[in-house]
Order: structure tokens, then sequence, then C-alpha cells
């Protein structure tokens, strides 16, 4: 009857929102009379998962799971909440995460909202939050399947340590077999994901040219933050299209958001919109992004971002 | 080979989001639809395919009549035929459901969706629809090419990109890669003459019932005005950052 969660991890290290999930979890089984059970794919230190929620984590250390396939993922996840009863499972908004729960759904027969942004209003009918019309609006959406799947958000419950500990029991799943092949991976090692990113620095048609991306990645370094850009920026060949944002790219839902000569259109403001706090830096103090940011700068790219990387450099001096 | 496209019929990016009957419904007053922008692009890689190596391709929707020009505008970019299913799209689920019975009624090899629809974001549609026939799935597709029955795709990850060897049959949530920009048809008339003769099928739904339902929706709170930094004081910035927004 536990809350199972399914908590990714890396070459062994949990992602930051597997901890954000199993803080979401508590939440739910909190409000259900329940613990949280992990699952975990040949992950290390899973007693970790105690501090942030989980009572149990059910381990599963199998060489066939080494890469990510959904459909394999997606069948022990689904062995490990039928062992369970979970009436509930969470998973991420991670790509992965996503291709593998609609799967999960048809498995468990349950209903699966993706996009929830904050804990349950009500756990009888279960009732969430979700984004919807692309962070334009919020639809309260009721799952009213027996088994039910929540899809969180990334960074939209943040991470609550509870300094409790978990037991670690080994589970060897029935694993089905899948008839989609990883023939090669290609991603930068090291590289914070936009996903992952707490901040995330975004250029826009303002930089002129790609020759000026030195200083948004400069920044991107200086912040620990991801790089990414606007859709006529990727689409002119200056950055690759795995950063570009926005309605029709890659959702953000950072803590920080800095976007720098972006006008802030509404499909770029779109997929930007549920990130917590927003800075502009723009020469046009007309541009729409104004109305969308919480802080901005009108002046010019090329003089602003130099300055603030100092600063910000002389900044994390004084405070580290 | 046979390929279906599913396509969501969606409000235009541009479009204001507002509801009516007190916040319970979608006001599609002023609203222009269009074909969900990711579908667009498996459309026309769909087309690739019949031009390049010969292919049917079938448009089909899941919903009530006011969709037809929308698949009428598939049709008049080059699909063959189209199906509505005479249902209200209710939830992902009962989508899936509804286009897995013209999956298996149609015999389609290749079944082409969108990685989401930008009205409801669901995601979920092409998963649910290739287990349920149990196909092949990848998701976030930005490449595809196809081989007699053997299938390579691209799939964009968190932070790079994945290649996947696979076979027919086979779903795709597909995106932007799968052709590009540029690569978009916009109708002719010669097509939207053609698109007229072409046949839009009407079939009625299977008895399936939605897992969830939307019962009510809010639009974000108004934000209060952008506060301006100066320019020669961007220590004022960080200090705002750190001390009031606390982000740094
Ligand atoms: C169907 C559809 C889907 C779309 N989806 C997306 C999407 O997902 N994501 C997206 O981003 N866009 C999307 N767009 C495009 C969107 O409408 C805008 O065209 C785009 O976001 C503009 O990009 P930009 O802000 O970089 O460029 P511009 O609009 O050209 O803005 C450049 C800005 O830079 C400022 N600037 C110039 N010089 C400087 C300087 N030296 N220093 C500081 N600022 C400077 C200018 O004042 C201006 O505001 C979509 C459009 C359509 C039709
Ligand atoms: N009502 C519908 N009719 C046909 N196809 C749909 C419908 N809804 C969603 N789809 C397909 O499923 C994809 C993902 O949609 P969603 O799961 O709603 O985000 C879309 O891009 C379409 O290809």
């Amino acid at each position: 009857m536990s809350v199972l969660v399914y908590t990714e991890s890396e070459k062994g290290k949990f992602k930051k929102a597997a901890l954000e999930v199993v803080s979401y979890a508590k939440a739910i089984a909190d409000q259900m009379g329940t613990t949280v059970t992990a699952v975990t794919i040949n992950a290390d230190n899973e007693d970790s998962l105690g501090n942030y929620g989980a009572a149990r984590v059910l381990s599963i250390k199998d060489d066939a799971l080494n890469t990510f396939n959904a459909k394999k993922y997606a069948s022990a996840i689904e062995n490990a909440a039928k062992n369970e009863g979970s009436k509930v499972v969470v998973v991420s908004a991670s790509a992965d995460s996503k291709y593998l729960a609609p799967l999960l759904a048809v498995g468990l027969e349950a209903g699966y909202v993706s996009n929830v942004v904050e804990a349950p209003s009500s756990v009888s009918p279960f009732t969430v939050k979700r984004s919807a019309f692309t962070n334009k609006a919020f639809a309260n959406t009721e799952i009213t399947t027996d088994v039910k799947i929540v899809g969180l958000s990334n960074n939209s419950f943040g991470l609550v340590e509870s300094g409790g500990t978990a037991t670690i029991e080994d589970f060897s799943p029935t694993v089905s077999e899948s008839g989609v092949s990883v023939e090669s991976v290609d991603k930068a090692a090291d590289k914070v994901t936009i996903a992952d990113a707490e901040t995330v620095v975004s250029a826009g048609r303002g930089l002129k040219g790609p020759e000026n991306w030195g200083m948004i990645e400069e920044l991107a370094e200086v912040l620990g933050a991801a790089t990414a850009c606007s859709k006529p920026v990727s689409d002119l060949g200056w950055r690759p299209h795995g950063e570009h944002v926005g309605q029709t790219g890659k959702p953000v839902a950072s803590n920080l958001y800095i976007a720098i000569g972006i006008s802030g259109a509404i499909q770029h403001l779109a997929g930007i919109n549920s990130s917590k706090v927003k800075v502009v830096i723009n020469t046009d103090p007309e541009a729409p992004f104004f109305k969308a940011a919480d802080y901005g700068v009108v002046g010019d790219a090329f003089v602003v971002v130099p300055q603030l990387i100092e600063k910000l450099k002389a900044f994390k001096a004084q405070n580290a | 080979m046979k390929i279906l496209v599913c396509i969501s019929h969606v409000p235009d990016t541009t479009s204001k989001i507002n509801f009516t009957d007190g916040d319970t419904k979608f006001d599609t007053n002023g609203v222009q639809f269009v074909i969900n922008p990711n579908d667009e692009f498996g459309l026309t890689r769909a087309m690739w395919f019949k031009e390049k190596q010969g292919a049917s391709v079938t448009v089909v929707n899941v919903g009530g009549v006011e969709t037809e020009p929308t698949l009428r505008k598939a049709l008049a970019i080059g699909a063959d035929s189209a199906i509505r299913v005479n249902t209200e799209a209710t939830d992902g689920f009962a989508v899936a459901k509804q286009l897995a019975k013209v999956v298996s009624d149609g015999g389609y090899d290749l079944i082409i969706a969108g990685r989401e629809s930008i009205d409801y974001n669901g995601g979920m549609v092409p998963g649910m629809l290739a287990a349920m026939i149990d196909a092949n799935f990848v998701a976030n597709c930005i490449s595809l090419e196809i081989d007699g029955t053997s299938a390579k795709a691209i799939r964009e990850i968190d932070g790079g990109k994945e290649t996947v060897n696979t076979s027919l049959p086979l779903v795709i949530g597909g995106q932007k890669g799968l052709v590009e920009e540029s690569d978009l048809r916009i109708p002719n008339m010669r097509g939207i003459m053609m698109a007229r003769k072409k046949p839009l099928t009407i079939l009625e739904p299977t008895d399936v019932s939605a897992e969830t339902k939307a019962t009510s929706f809010e639009k974000p709170a108004p934000r209060g005005a952008v506060k301006l930094v100066d320019v020669d004081n961007i220590d004022e910035l960080i200090n705002l950052l750190h001390n009031e927004a606390k982000v740094i």
C-alpha cells in the first residue's frame, strides 16, 4: 500500500529530481497515512534516500538494465508496484521518466497525470494540479482509477530533508524483452542539463552571432547553470537544437532563468514561465520580456554580461 | 508501408488562453486552431517516406466535427486519407484506446504521433498507444529512417541524444528534427482542391471511459511589476538575487 517512487540515477548517482520525487512522495504518503518505498536501478548510496522520506528501498542491480530502456524499466517498476500493492506511483519529469510513464500506466491500468506542480489538494478523490496549455494555465485534475501515477514537474516541490533512514532490500524483477536497442549515446559529459538545472542562462538573437556565446557559457559556468537559447538561434544553427526552449522546444522549470537578448515572444515565454525567478537583459525597454520578468536590466548584453560575470565571481569568492 | 499520422487539433501558439463555465471549460471563442506543431513535423516526415520510399499516409484525429478543417489541412499538405473518431478527446488514455482500435483495424506499420500536444501537454498518447498494441516505441524522436521492416531513430535525451535500432510496427513521439522548419509545407491551391475529394472517414468510437478528468482550470497569478536595475549598478542585481529572491 506504500507510495512507490522511481528514483533515477546516472552512473550510480541519484539525480536531483530523484530526491525531489522522494520528498514529494513523502508528502503524499503523509496525506494517505502510509510510507514511501523507492525503486532504484543500479544506484549507489541508496540509504541516502531515507533522508528525503523513503522508509524502504527496493534495490535492483541488473547488468541488463545498465543502459536505459523504457520498456524494460517500466516492466521492472510495474513489477515493484504490484509487489508492494502500491496505489500511487510517483515519477519525475526527466526525458526518461516521461518516456516510461505511459508504458507503466498501461501495465498498471493506472491513470497518469504529468506536469504536476504541487502536492495533491485531496487524496480522495485524488486531485492534483498540473500545468497545461504550455504553462499558460493550470488544470486541477482528478485521477479516477484505483492505481494512480503522478509525474512531478522538476523544481516544483523542492527537496525536503526529514532525517529519516531507509532499509534496503534487494529486488529482482521480471523484465520484459524490448524491441528497441541503443546503438550509441551522444551526451556532453559533466554539463548541467536544462532539465536538471537550478539555473538556466539563455540567450537570443540579440547576441548577433554564434561567436558571441563565449560570455554566455562563462556566465553559466560561474552560476553552475545550463545554457539555453531561443528558437531562431537554434534554427539559424548558432546553437544545438537541444538548447531550444519554449513552447515548441524544451520546457524550463528552473529556480532562476536569465534571458539575454531575448524579446519575450509568447511562444518563448510559454515554455519558461514556470521558472520561479526571471531576469531579463535587453537593450529595448519595450521588449515584452520585461512584462514577464521579476528583475530587468535595460542595457547592452555586451556591456552587462561581462560585468555580471566579474561581479558574480567576486561574490562567489566572498561567499565561498 | 502504411503510415498513420496522429493529429491533435490545438490552439495556435499565439492564442490567449481563457476559460468559461466557472473555469471548467477552455474558451474557444476567437481561438484559431492548427495542426499540433509536433504533429506537423511528423506529417512532413511521412510525406517524405511516401515520396521517397513509397507509403500510404492516413491522418487521424479523435475529436468532434470542429476538428475536420485541421484534418483537411493535413490532406491538403499531402496525406491520402483521413479518419476522425467521432468522440470528445477526454483524456490521453481514452484517446490512445480509440487510436489503438484504428491501428489494429487498419493494419498500420508506422504510427507517427507528436512528443506532446501543446494544449494539454500530456505527453502520453503515443506511449500508451504503443503499449496497448504492443508495438515498439521511441519518444522525443528527432530522426527516423526506415529500411524494410528495420528502423533507426534518434531520440533527444536530457543533455544530448541517443541513436536506437528498432523495427516495425513502431510508434514514435516526434518533434522538430524529424524534418526542419524549412521543410514544412504550406498547402497550395491544388492541394486544397485535391483535399476536398480525398476520403475523410468518420468512425464511431469504441466504448471507453477516461481515467483522469480536468475538474477546473486556473490561470497563473498576475505577477508584480519587474524591478529594474540600472546598468551601472549590477551589484544591486546580485544583491537582489541573493537576499531577496534567494536564488544565488
Ligand atoms: C509556431 C511557433 C512556435 C514557436 N516556438 C518558439 C519556442 O518554442 N521558443 C522560442 O524561443 N520561440 C518560438 N517561436 C518564435 C517566437 O515567436 C520568436 O520569434 C522568438 O522567440 C524570438 O527570438 P529572440 O527573442 O531570440 O529574437 P528577437 O525577437 O529578434 O529578439 C531579439 C531581442 O534582443 C534584443 N537585443 C538586440 N541587441 C541586443 C543587445 N546588444 N543586448 C541585449 N539585447 C539586445 C532586442 O531588443 C530584442 O528584444 C515560435 C514561433 C512560432 C510561430
Ligand atoms: N485527440 C487526438 N487525436 C489524434 N491524435 C492525438 C490526439 N491527442 C493527442 N494525439 C497525438 O498524441 C500526441 C501527444 O499528445 P498528448 O499525449 O496529448 O500530449 C500528439 O502530438 C498527437 O500526435
